[in-house]
This record gives structure tokens, sequence and C-alpha cells, in this order.
């Protein structure tokens, strides 16, 4: 019987296999904790779901050569003003109608879903909107009833989906608070509403 | 003992008699992903094709989930159909294996039914429950997620059972320890958050570790037992071959996860370990490619299934293709920026999924067969051996070209909405205008459309090869 090189050897493999693993998974459950206390709601990167009572604005930052999300001055969405759990409530609505309503399997979330409709990480500042005076409105409109709105040259149309009211205005807030996150950078390139004006 | 060359279940031992079960209902939930496939293709085309009827987000849905559910039920199934001969002893608990195929059988046709004829619900928890969780590839309702886990516990149960009771292998060992994370990484998509940075975390841990991680190291694990069995390689050599896999498939994948890190809240050091760890991912496939080119060559090609065996090449090829080099294309974050949630993605899932996994899964569906007839020849000069060349050549012809219609389509978006228009929904739909995307979309379905045929093709050819053959399978060679 002839003996293998370590190099060819199956005890070799199976036990590098092993640590690799295990060291792989100890690493990835180490990341986990720290990432975790990065992106709960009320860090830098993942603001408070109070910052729907500001503005918000998307700005090149010179010294990461990315553009950021920065919170400023107050602007209450729908011109009412919030408490911490009060904006928390809102945005919770809104998540779980975005769920129940499927819009991944259309639309791209933090650039995650299906391609079929535009992505939905910066809604709240699309230009698309014309100006800040009548977004609110304008997205509340669109949510609820699609069918009859402007969309595109390619008659691709969102189907009306039984949003009811409240949850129109809580899907809006939702699409406010995730334009605060911050994505390194994505989408790129992106040009916001002129909200100035 | 029935004749050669007929369907007959005393052929198989008891836990193959299950595993056909399962391959029966993957084959149905396979021809569902294709209609659905076809259907929201065309509907790129055509825009107000069944809107509000059957609208683009439920096709895509029962597409994806069709999926998922018909690779989890092949690869199930062909766990259960080598359980008996890895180990040497019949399954323990057999008997509740079966019972736990008809309750996840019937929980799938429930929530299909769900899903197209109630489609959506309110927002609120209950709709969660009951209709949908609405989070992509694991949109199944909460109730439908803790059936999935106890079927895939009592599923774990069959085969870890069995094997301590018998006797443990290789792959028997591998196969264990990886069904352990196949259900237990799951269960991070179980649960409600507001926040969804965090949504997202979990749901990559789930979509991720299973499709980059643990399931590559199962389809490893058959990949193992398909070449024994169709070529007659070495035991020693195909389990030092699956280890090295498991150090590399684990080592890269596992920390690869930072790929889908980069842009959703987490924090910048997942640029560079997603970038590092995912840039080696194709390492592991490109291993699988030689292991099977070279043991295949060493059989001089000589297999006692040769259906299943262009099948395990096409795996070993199209995992290396789909999985490696089109994940690799736009996995490094300076590229990733501009691709990320375009028609790339798309491609590389079309070529990967159907690549990496669809193909295992049809060569055990031919492994399968071969045993039900009575062990039926399956080399050269088969009956009807067309067939089975030509579905191999439509399908896999049918996905390269959809693979390249949406690349194509994915290029343009990636250049004309991100980079030039600056990904506004402007621009979003610029580049959905552009004749190049039209195009891109337009040869997808036509190849989509060769795709079906060729299913259609497989369906036939499954039902029949080896029907009316007399002469016994050939023995695959021993090792050179």
């Amino acid at each position: 019987m002839t003996t293998d090189p370590w190099w060819a050897s199956e005890t070799f493999w199976r036990k590098t296999a092993i640590w690799v693993t295990a060291g792989s998974f100890v690493v990835l459950v180490f990341l986990t904790f720290d990432s975790m206390s990065q992106i709960t709601a009320g860090t830098r990167r993942v603001p408070a779901y109070s910052a729907i009572n500001h503005r918000i604005e998307y700005r090149f930052d010179e010294q990461r050569h990315v553009q950021t999300p920065v919170i400023g001055a107050e602007e209450p969405l729908f011109g009412k003003k919030l408490t911490e759990q009060e904006a928390e409530a809102l945005v919770e609505k809104g998540k779980l109608t975005i769920q129940a309503k499927n819009c991944m399997s259309c639309h791209t979330l933090l650039g995650n879903g299906a391609y079929y409709a535009p992505d939905l990480t910066k809604a709240w500042l699309d230009p698309f909107w014309g100006s800040r005076e009548v977004r609110e409105e304008l997205m509340v409109a669109f949510i609820k009833d699609p069918s009859d709105k402007l969309h595109n040259g390619l008659g691709r149309r969102m189907p009306r989906l039984g949003v009811t009211d409240e949850e129109a205005h809580a899907i809006v807030a939702f699409l406010k608070w995730m334009s605060t996150i911050d994505t390194n950078g994505f989408p790129y390139n992106f040009k916001p509403l002129d909200q100035e004006g | 003992m029935t004749a050669l060359g007929t369907i007959d279940s005393a052929n198989l031992n008891g836990g193959q008699k299950l595993a056909v079960k399962y391959f029966s209902v993957a084959l149905i939930l396979f021809g569902a992903q294709v209609v659905f496939g076809l259907l929201a293709g065309l509907q790129y085309l055509i825009p107000d094709f069944l809107y509000e009827v059957l609208d683009f987000s439920i096709n895509r849905m029962v597409h994806i989930n069709a999926m998922v559910v018909w690779m989890l039920f092949g690869f199930i199934g062909s766990v259960y159909w080598l359980l008996e001969d890895e180990s040497g002893i019949p399954i323990v608990g057999l008997k509740l294996g079966n019972i736990v195929f008809w309750i996840f059988t019937l929980a799938v046709a429930a929530v299909v039914a769900v899903y197209l004829l109630v489609q959506i619900g309110p927002g609120e928890h209950s709709t969660l429950w009951l209709i949908t969780e609405g989070r992509e590839y694991i949109e199944a309702p909460r109730w439908a997620d803790i059936g999935i886990v106890v079927c895939l516990l009592v599923f774990f149960f069959n085969v870890a059972a069995t094997f301590a009771k018998g006797k443990w292998t290789g792959i028997g060992g591998v196969l264990t320890l990886d069904l352990i994370a196949l259900f237990g990484i799951y269960m991070a998509g179980m649960f409600y958050t507001t926040n969804i940075s965090v949504d997202q975390y979990w749901w990559w841990w789930v979509i991720h570790l299973w499709v980059e991680a643990t399931w590559e190291v199962l389809v490893g694990g058959l990949m193992a037992y398909g070449l024994m069995t169709v070529l007659g390689a070495r035991r020693k050599i195909v389990e030092t071959w699956l280890y090295i896999e498991v150090a590399l498939m684990f080592g890269s994948g596992i920390l690869g996860l930072g790929h889908h890190y980069f842009w959703i809240g987490t924090p910048e050091y997942w640029l560079s370990i997603g970038g590092f760890f995912s840039a080696l991912e194709p390492v592991p496939l490109v291993a699988m490619v030689v292991h099977a080119v070279f043991d295949s060559g060493v059989h001089k090609m000589r297999s006692s299934n040769h259906p299943a065996m262009g099948w395990l090449i096409a795996h070993a090829f199209g995992n290396f293709f789909g999985a490696g080099v089109w994940g690799f294309m736009h996995t490094l974050p300076q590229i990733n920026l501009y691709t990320h949630g375009t028609q790339w993605s798309a491609s590389h899932g079309h070529l990967a999924f159907f690549g990496a996994y669809a193909t295992i899964n049809i060569a055990f569906f031919y492994i399968a067969v071969q045993k039900w007839r009575g062990n039926v020849w399956m080399s050269g000069g088969l009956i009807g051996g067309w067939k089975w060349k030509w579905s191999m050549v439509l399908l896999n012809l049918g996905m390269v070209g959809m693979t390249m219609g949406l690349l194509v389509a994915g290029y343009e978006q990636s250049q004309i909405e991100r980079a030039i228009e600056g990904s506004s929904w402007a621009g979003y739909f610029a580049a959905q205008s552009h004749p190049w995307f039209q195009q891109g979309m337009f040869w997808r379905m036509v190849f989509g459309g060769m795709f079906a045929a060729g299913y259609a093709l497989l369906v036939l050819d499954l039902l029949t090869i080896g029907k009316r053959e007399t002469r016994p399978a050939q023995r695959p060679s021993a090792d050179g």
C-alpha cells in the first residue's frame, strides 16, 4: 500500500474543511454583531424613524467620494411633527404594507428585488415628483390608484393594489425614512429633486 | 420480478421509492417555473398582458418560488435516493418521511393557490402569516415557513439516524452536517422587522448562505455519489475532492456573503471583505470542473448512464460559468455599484441556478429512471436516444440564449440608467425603452421558448427512456 503525500490525503482535507468552515463562521458571527450595532435604527448609518420630521438631502461627501444622505432642517411629513414612537408606528405600517402588497416582486429596495419597475431607495428624492410642495400628495395619490397616472412611454403600468389612504401615507413615510440610510453611495450619480424652490 | 425496461417500484429500495415521489413533484414544479417565467417575460414585451389579472409581480413570484421548491424537492429526493446505498441499511423512520412528503406537497399546493387566487393582503401582520411575506424568494407566508422547517427537520432525522445506525461515509458526514445548516439558516428569515437594513441583512443569510454555500456543498455531495454510480469512480478519490471542495466553498462562500452588504446600509468594511472573498468563490467551481472532467477521462467516458453523465458534466461547467464566471463579473464593488439591481443579476441568476442546480437534479432524474426500469441499459445506442440529446441541447442553448439576452439588457442598463442618467426614474425608463434593452428582452423570450421546448422533450424522455430496452446496464469500468 502506498502512502499518499499530505496534500493528497483525505484526513488532511477533512480537517481543513472543518477548520476553514468553523473559522469563517466565527468571523461572520463577530462581524454580524458589529454590523447590527451599526445598522440599528437611530445610528449614523441608519437614522431614527423620526428623521421623517426633517428635510432629507443627498449630497456629495468630499472625503468618501460618494453621495450620502443628510438630515436637514425640520420639515415634517404631511405637515405633522411626530414623536419617535408615532414615527416608528407609521413607518412600520408602511413596511408591512410594502411586504403585504409584494412591492419587491416588481421594484427593488436598496437595489434588491425584481427589475420590472424602478428602484425605490431614493423614491422620496426622485425628480419625477416635480417639486417639494406637491410631492407628498402626488405620492399618496399615485400609490392608491396608479392605473390612470403618467408612468412612462413604454405602456408599463403599476396595478391597483387596494392600498388604503392610511396605508398610502404610511408607505410614503417608509420611503422617506429609507432615503436617509447611508448606502455607501448607491445609487451612484443620483440627481435628487430640487428641494430649495 | 418484472421484465427489464418496465417501470416497477420493486426495483427500488425504500428510500428510492420515496425519492421518485419527490422527483415527480419536482419535475411538475419545474414546468410551473417555465410557464410563469414565460408569462413574466412576455410582460416585458406586452406590458398590458394580464394586467391586474396576473401581474408581473405574481408571475415572477411563482416563477422563482417554483424554482426554489423544485430544486429543494430534487435535492431531498436525491439524498433519499442515495441514503440506503451509502449507509448500507434501510432508512430509519421512513414512514414518517413518507408522511412528511405528502404534507410538504399539499402545503406547497396551498401556498401556490393562495399566491394565484388571493395574491396580496392588507398591510397587517396577518397577511404575512397567511398570504405572503413579500420578501423576494421567501415570499411563502409564515405558516409555511414553520412547515418547511418541520419537514426539513424530519428529513434531517431520516438522514442522520440512518447514517448513525448504518455506516458513516465521507459523503454521509458532509451531507448530514450540511443539512443542519440548511434548516438552521432558513430560520434567519422568519421574523419581521421595520428596519429594512436589518431585514435585508438576515434575508441574505437565507438567500446567500443557502444558495452560495449549503446548496453548493450539497450538490458537491450529490456529484460525488453521481460520479461513483455512473462512472465507477473510486470513493477515496471523490471523497477527498469533496473535502477540498467543502473547504474552498465554505472558505470563500461564508464571508463572500459580504458582496450583498455593499449597499444596504451596512458598514464600509464589507466592501473589502465581500469583494475579496466573493472573488475567490469561483475557485471551488474550477476544482469541480477539473474533478469531473479528469474522472471522465480516466474512465474513458465509459459510463453506465449517458444522459446522467451528460448532465453531470453540464453541472460542472454550468456551475463554473453561471455561478463562478457570471457571478465574478459583477461581484467587485467597483462594478457592482453600476450593476446592482439591473438585468445583470437576472442574467447571472438564470445561468447560475440552471447550471449549478437544475442540471444535477436532472442527472439524478435519469439515474432514478434507469433503476426504476430494472437497471436497464442507458449507454451508447439507446432506443430513441435522440430525445435526451435534443432536450439537453434545447435546454442548454435556450438557457445560454436567455442569459445573453439579459446580459445585453443589463450592460445597457448599467451604462444608460446608472452611469449616464444617474439612476433616476427617468433614467430607469430611458434604459428600459432603449432598443438594446428591448432587443435583449425579445431574444430572451425567443430562447425562453426554446427552453420550454427542451423541457417538454425532457419530460417525454424521462417517461419513455429505457422502455422496451432489453439489455441490462453497462457496468462502469473499474478505476484506471
